[in-house]
């Protein structure tokens, strides 16, 4: 089989060192540059050697390290969630993105900010996991109750429809609250806000959700072969899909809730990383992780570096970068026919 | 003639009829509506010339400008759609899904960007040179997408996806230059960019009139080319047309009329896709009905999305563009489950 030789353990699990060394080493990009920069030396200190009278062992401590780590989650639990949905449906589009879930979930923050100011940053999260799910379910229906099935393209417009549909009634809900700065940073996505305790809600909301999905992976990889094939291997392709499901809605929604809409990073990284692990979601997933936390923590640094001392929403760069490949798969299998 | 043809003729007459009353009374409607009330009787008298002053500034300034243009909009976008869906056979095409609106719109925002000191927004010469901006970036937009989605050939689903994906494109790239923009001019473009008409005066009126005066009667010339279009190429090559010529020269007044479009009124999404679809539900699959027919759905449905969004929450004006999109995305959700 030619997948087995050019996928080799060795050459996967090289590739993967590879890409967490990268991750470790664009952490420390990502912390030693900011409005100051610091040298390495000092973020090493930083971190295990803490002394709290120093300002730049402060700022790296309460504000860079958070946003680093927060941009590695982020990244991670969007790409394995669009490696879910493009594993259970088949579909080379599928992505939290493109499929709206990302307006869903700011759609459910909005109504949240506007009919419950005082609530707890848990049930935001909460809220927007609920959110992602409006959208899943929606984009679904329209897909179930169509003639020939969810096809790219239709899952693309769905998703579009849906997706300004949701983003429309939050951006009412929004301008009548006079929310649109709080609400504008969610739909331009960035990672400025991150502190502890968003990284604990996204680590214990994401951990939940990584381990469903790598508890699933092997299913995945037989429902990728097809419906009818797992269901002949007896696999009960109901409860996968379910589990997967909640999965990619935990992701999603905990992604969204912290860093806003992030376009693309849930559509390219398991393309990639199916192009480098081959077909078995036990690699996939969590390769995905990893290249997603690598983009992810790149763009951010990037969005910071482009019209410093102003912000870039973390967003439109994923945007950019997501575009092209977009087109590319929207030119192949995708738009082939 | 077929009885059949007899009532679709007969349903097209009264349909032209039943769309006028319905736009001219929500017209006296819209003028009445607003933070200063009128009542109908006074705004027949102010534009009689009999209103007091502060009458006739609230009407000849504020209200009117913006009326009109929601019409002359809901007119070209309606058209835009029309030719865009009989051109790319494509029922779900629409300047905004393809991306035309964003790359008219990316257009402005680097002209507001880099000509920003030069003249100011609603200035009169920038009501004019906006238009041509934008049609700049629309044609560049069209062109861009006809080119990425060739591949012997261009068929439809790709265009769609392509079209999806080059306005993802515009659209992070105006984030990016808009957040460049100062505050006063960022604000501009955020709210122009939603799809808004309410700051509207008479030289984006004035602007705007050329372009529909001129593209709706070719438009509408060339409509028995977009039904032998329709039929597919090979047909249509066999029946004379020199295809390709009249497609991009359709393509062409659909780019046009949506550039100039977004320039007045910002990207207002889903009206170009819905209006076509509800006129050929009432007129059939004939382009000499469905585009005059677009053009009264169009201007009706951008009339009333506009008096919903200044007053349902007012204060608070909401973008029309956002009503638009409301009331249409269910209807295209709709359309799209019933497509193969």
């Amino acid at each position: 089989m030619i997948a087995a030789i050019t996928h080799s353990r060795l050459l996967k699990t090289i590739i993967n060192i590879v890409a967490i060394v990268a991750l470790i080493f664009s952490i420390g990009i990502s912390v030693s540059y900011g409005a100051v920069d610091i040298n390495l030396s000092t973020v090493w200190q930083a971190i295990f050697q803490f002394d709290s009278s120093l300002t730049s062992h402060q700022v790296i401590q309460e504000l860079r390290l958070p946003r680093a780590f927060g941009a590695a989650l982020v990244g991670a639990f969007l790409a394995v969630s669009g490696a879910i949905m493009q594993g259970m449906t088949r579909n080379p589009l599928a992505s939290p993105s493109i499929m709206g879930v990302t307006n869903g979930a700011a759609f459910t923050l909005v109504i949240m900010l506007a009919f419950f100011p005082n609530v707890s940053n848990i049930v935001l999260t909460l809220a927007s996991f609920a959110g992602a799910g409006i959208a899943v379910v929606l984009v679904f229906l329209v897909g179930s109750y169509s003639s020939s099935g969810l096809t790219p393209v239709k899952l693309a417009l769905a998703g579009v429809a849906i997706g300004t549909l949701l983003s429309s009634i939050s951006s009412i809900i929004s301008l009548h609250f006079q929310l649109e700065k709080q609400m504008s940073f969610w739909f331009a996505g960035g990672l400025a806000g991150t502190n502890w305790t968003s990284i604990q809600i996204l680590l214990i909301s994401g951990g939940i959700g990584l381990f469903l999905a790598l508890v699933i992976a092997k299913s995945i990889t037989i429902l990728s072969l097809g419906e009818d094939i797992a269901s002949g291997l007896g696999q009960n392709n109901l409860l996968i899909k379910v589990l997967g499901i909640i999965a990619v809605l935990v992701l999603t929604g905990a992604a969204v809730s912290i860093a806003g809409t992030v376009g693309f990073i849930g559509l390219i990284i398991p393309h990639i990383t199916r192009f480098m692990m081959g077909t078995d979601y036990r690699w996939i997933i969590p390769s995905s992780a990893i290249f997603g936390a690598l983009l992810l923590v790149l763009a951010d640094v990037v969005a910071r570096l482009i019209n410093a001392p102003f912000e870039t929403p973390v967003g439109a760069i994923t945007s950019l970068i997501g575009v092209p490949f977009f087109l590319y798969l929207a030119r192949g299998s995708g738009g082939g026919k | 003639m077929t009885p059949e043809q007899g009532i679709k003729r007969r349903k097209f007459y009264i349909s032209i009829v039943g769309l006028i009353v319905l736009i001219i009374g929500m017209f006296f409607v819209s003028l009445s509506t607003g933070v200063i009330q009128l009542s109908p009787l006074e705004v027949i008298k102010t534009l009689v010339g009999q209103g007091t002053d502060k009458q006739e500034l609230v009407l000849f300034d504020f209200r009117l400008p913006g009326i009109v243009l929601a019409l002359l909009i809901g007119t070209g976008l309606a058209v835009s759609g029309a030719i865009l869906q009989g051109v790319t056979q494509n029922d779900l095409a629409d300047p905004g899904i393809l991306g035309i609106n964003t790359g008219a719109g990316l257009a402005v925002v680097l002209f507001i960007f880099f000509f920003q000191d030069t003249f100011s927004m609603t200035s009169t010469i920038s009501a004019f040179v906006m238009p041509l901006f934008a049609l700049v970036g629309a044609v560049f937009a069209a062109f861009l997408i006809y080119f990425l989605a060739w591949k012997d050939g261009v068929n439809p689903i790709r265009l769609i996806l392509v079209g999806i994906g080059v306005n993802a494109g515009f659209s992070a790239a105006l984030i990016i230059f808009q957040l460049k923009m100062d505050p006063q001019d960022f604000r501009q473009a955020t709210v122009w960019l939603a799809g808004d008409i309410w700051s509207a005066n008479w030289s984006f009126v004035l602007a705007l009139l050329p372009w529909i005066l001129v593209l709706i009667p070719i438009a509408l010339h060339k409509a028995n080319s977009l039904n032998v279009l329709n039929l597919g190429d090979d047909i249509a090559a066999g029946l004379g047309t020199s295809v390709e010529r009249e497609r991009r020269l359709l393509l062409l007044i659909a780019v046009a009329l949506a550039g100039a479009c977004v320039a007045a009124g910002g990207g207002i999404a889903f009206l170009g896709l819905v209006v076509p679809h509800i006129a050929r539900r009432i007129v059939g699959p004939t382009h000499q009905r469905i585009i005059p027919i677009s053009t009264l759905i169009g201007a009706l449905l951008l009339m009333v999305s506009d008096a919903i969004g200044k007053t349902i929450l007012a204060p608070t004006e909401i973008p029309v563009g956002i009503i638009v999109a409301i009331l249409s995305t269910p209807y295209f959700v709709y359309l799209l489950m019933k497509t193969k």
